[in-house]
């Protein structure tokens, strides 16, 4: 069983590496590449996130354990050991097992959740930019609200009128409080792409509003969206994170992160490994996520052309 | 006279500015007509409300800070485009009248291959699929004398020089064969040989298309060559209008003239006042603030108290052809005895 946890740990680590190295290879011939993996830690960013993916997409392979799996109820909280990678839990679960497959969960509520911002926000965004005036007033007053608001109180609010709340709800919720940013990011791009020459000539040919938003405005924005997505995924996984710390997130006994530190919160003093994993994992990934997000950033700057 | 393609009637496109600076009136009272397949040549200074008015004909001007007042009228075809619904004016945008943007470094998407632009008229108006529209593309590319057609559909904008890129813009401009084409300085932005090649294939495109051409410009030299008729343009007025030959023999307006002797001239020894070339004193005003009286009087050599006071309207100059072929927005007209400069 031990050989076997670390083969597919070893196995997924040299996938990423090759991940990156690919991908290294490929964006080496453009600037933007060259740019990307100049930073410092874009590379090392990359290589996290790819090795996370990487055993989350393999859960089933990867784990020694079912996550549920408890395996030795007599004998909880035993130490990290050749059997047990990362130890067990207050309840005899292998952490390890549900670390690798919390990261399905916790990923996937982040990325989804950051898809939803994005999505709203960004269209938000592009028909208050475009159309202006009272559009433009209107929305924007909307998000100054949606920005005063303090999110976590609302989300708290909401998740507690839910007796168990499903997956697909808590994204929605996290990704429709989040987009409000993303839209004023958006809105200012807009504001000053549609001033553009090549907006003006693309009316002039005759095309409608939608069209022009969505073939001629919002490509040129896709830099900025893109990386602001890639740190707001990093935003979304803490939010999680905390609603599921404090019990209202995703429900027991199905493991996030979140969850996973709450479980091994109040033996912390005598089994310090069934929190301290999981929170080494977010704090990871989020780094990463950082990293990348702001090597994307100069990456995908057009004013960095020169450099 | 045939009925016009294009008449355009005291037209006012003004700006409202937030900074306090006033209202710009950018164009104002601007009135001529375009008659099918001719090519109009539209004339003036930076800033004298050229764009402005191309960009009104097409309602492509933003709103705010600008807006068209009440009472103008543009005519396309004897229908209004001023009171047309956003639909049908986009039916008529890019089909029927097409313009060609000044810049043609920043009138291209930086982001879509030349190809998608190009076909993109053609897939808006008459919903071509994207492989019949690739293939007009490339058509189009060989009508503009771009060479390798089938490879070039596939390059993005950055790839290609400025003369190129002017190219397809006319390309993009073209590709549902307009009746009206407006060449807002189509040739500023390059250099001298690639100018007169792009002027060349307008006017090869405009005789094969049988189209009218709107042709602005600001350098004399570029109409003489091109345009049946002149307007030439000051401080946001037409300030005279007469075939070319007529303007060229015979300017009448002493801003025509001033141009005129501008234009350095193969045939005729350059005209030198103390050593160098005659050019018209004095600067544009600014579009917030124009003269009482005759706009151009601060700058005029005849220019008397008359000319502080009153703003001439278009009086007809006589010479060939029917009335109104010829007319000139100047109280010299009617005091031609004045035409001696001041000592
Ligand atoms: N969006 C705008 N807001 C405010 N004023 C404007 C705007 N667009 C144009 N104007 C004003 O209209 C006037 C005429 O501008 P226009 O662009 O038509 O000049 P032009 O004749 O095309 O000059 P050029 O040869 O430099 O292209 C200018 O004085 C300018 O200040
Ligand atoms: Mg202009």
């Amino acid at each position: 069983m031990s050989v076997w946890t670390w083969l597919t740990l070893g196995g997924a680590a040299v996938l990423a590496l090759a991940v990156v190295a690919e991908l290294r290879r490929r964006l080496q011939t453009s600037a933007p590449g060259r740019r990307f993996f100049r930073h410092p830690t874009a590379a090392l960013g990359l290589f996290v996130l790819a090795f996370f993916v990487t055993i989350a997409l393999a859960a089933p392979v990867v784990a020694p354990y079912p996550p549920y799996y408890q395996i030795d109820i007599g004998h909880p909280n035993r130490p990290p050991s050749a059997q047990f990678l990362l130890g067990t839990d207050p309840f005899s679960r292998d952490v390890w097992s549900r670390l690798v497959y919390g990261a399905r969960v916790s990923l996937g509520i982040g990325t989804l959740a950051m898809l939803v911002a994005a999505t709203v926000g960004t269209a938000v965004g592009a028909v208050s930019g475009y159309f202006r005036r009272w559009v433009d007033a209107t929305l924007m007053r909307l998000v100054d609200v949606g920005l005063a608001m303090p999110r976590i109180f609302v989300l708290l609010m909401a998740v507690a009128l839910w007796e168990h709340i499903a997956l697909w709800a808590l994204v929605l919720l996290i990704g429709l409080t989040g987009w409000f940013g993303t839209s004023r990011l958006v809105r200012a791009e807009v504001l000053s792409l549609r001033e553009r020459e090549f907006v003006a000539a693309a009316r002039a040919l005759g095309a409608g509003a939608g069209r022009v938003i969505f073939r001629h405005v919002l490509p040129n924005a896709a830099a900025p969206i893109i990386v602001s997505g890639a740190l707001g995924i990093g935003n979304m996984m803490l939010l999680e994170a905390g609603l599921s710390f404090l019990g209202l997130g995703v429900p027991s006994p199905a493991p996030s992160w979140g969850n996973m530190i709450a479980d091994g919160w109040h033996k912390m003093a005598v089994a310090w490994w069934s929190s301290t994993f999981p929170g080494l994992a977010i704090s990871l990934v989020v780094m990463a996520l950082n990293a990348v997000g702001d090597a994307l950033r100069d990456a995908l700057d057009p004013r960095r052309e020169a450099a | 006279m045939t009925e016009p393609l294009l008449r355009v009637r005291d037209l006012k496109t003004y700006f409202v500015t937030e900074q306090g600076s006033g209202t710009a009136r950018a164009v104002d009272g601007v009135s001529f007509e375009v008659q099918p397949g001719e090519t109009l040549g539209i004339v003036g200074e930076s800033g004298c409300g050229k764009t402005v008015t191309s960009l009104s004909i097409l309602r492509l001007i933003p709103e705010p800070p600008g807006h068209i007042r009440p009472g103008s009228v543009i005519e396309f075809e004897g229908r209004n485009l001023l009171t047309l619904e956003p639909r049908e004016l986009r039916a008529i945008r890019g089909n029927q009248i097409a313009m060609i943007f000044q810049e043609p470094m920043t009138s291209l998407n930086p982001v879509f291959t030349v190809g998608d632009q190009i076909a993109e008229a053609a897939i808006v108006h008459q919903g071509l699929s994207r492989r019949v529209a690739r293939t007009r593309a490339i058509d189009m590319l060989r009508l503009v004398g771009i060479a390798d057609p089938e490879e070039r559909v596939d390059h993005y904008p950055h790839q290609m020089s400025g003369g190129m890129r002017q190219r397809v813009m006319i390309g993009m401009a073209l590709v549902c064969h307009p009746k009206l084409l407006i060449a807002d300085e189509p040739t500023t932005a390059l250099d001298v040989t690639i100018q007169a090649q792009i002027l060349e294939l307008l006017d090869r495109l405009q005789a094969e298309l049988g189209m009218a051409v709107m042709l602005i410009t600001h350098d004399l030299g570029v109409v003489a060559g091109s345009a049946d008729r002149v307007a030439v343009m000051y401080a946001g007025q037409v300030v005279e209008q007469a075939p070319t030959a007529a303007l060229f023999a015979r300017p009448l307006h002493p801003y025509t003239e001033g141009l005129l002797a501008s234009v350095p001239r193969l045939d005729a020894p350059p005209a030198r006042e103390h050593g160098r070339l005659h050019s018209i004193p004095g600067q544009v005003p600014a579009a917030t603030a124009w003269p009482d009286g005759c706009r151009f009087h601060p700058r005029c050599p005849y220019a008397w108290e008359r000319c502080r006071a009153e703003m001439p309207p278009l009086l007809d100059a006589g010479g060939e052809g029917e009335p109104g072929t010829h007319t000139v927005r100047c109280w010299l007209l009617t005091e031609p005895r004045r035409r001696t400069p001041h000592p």
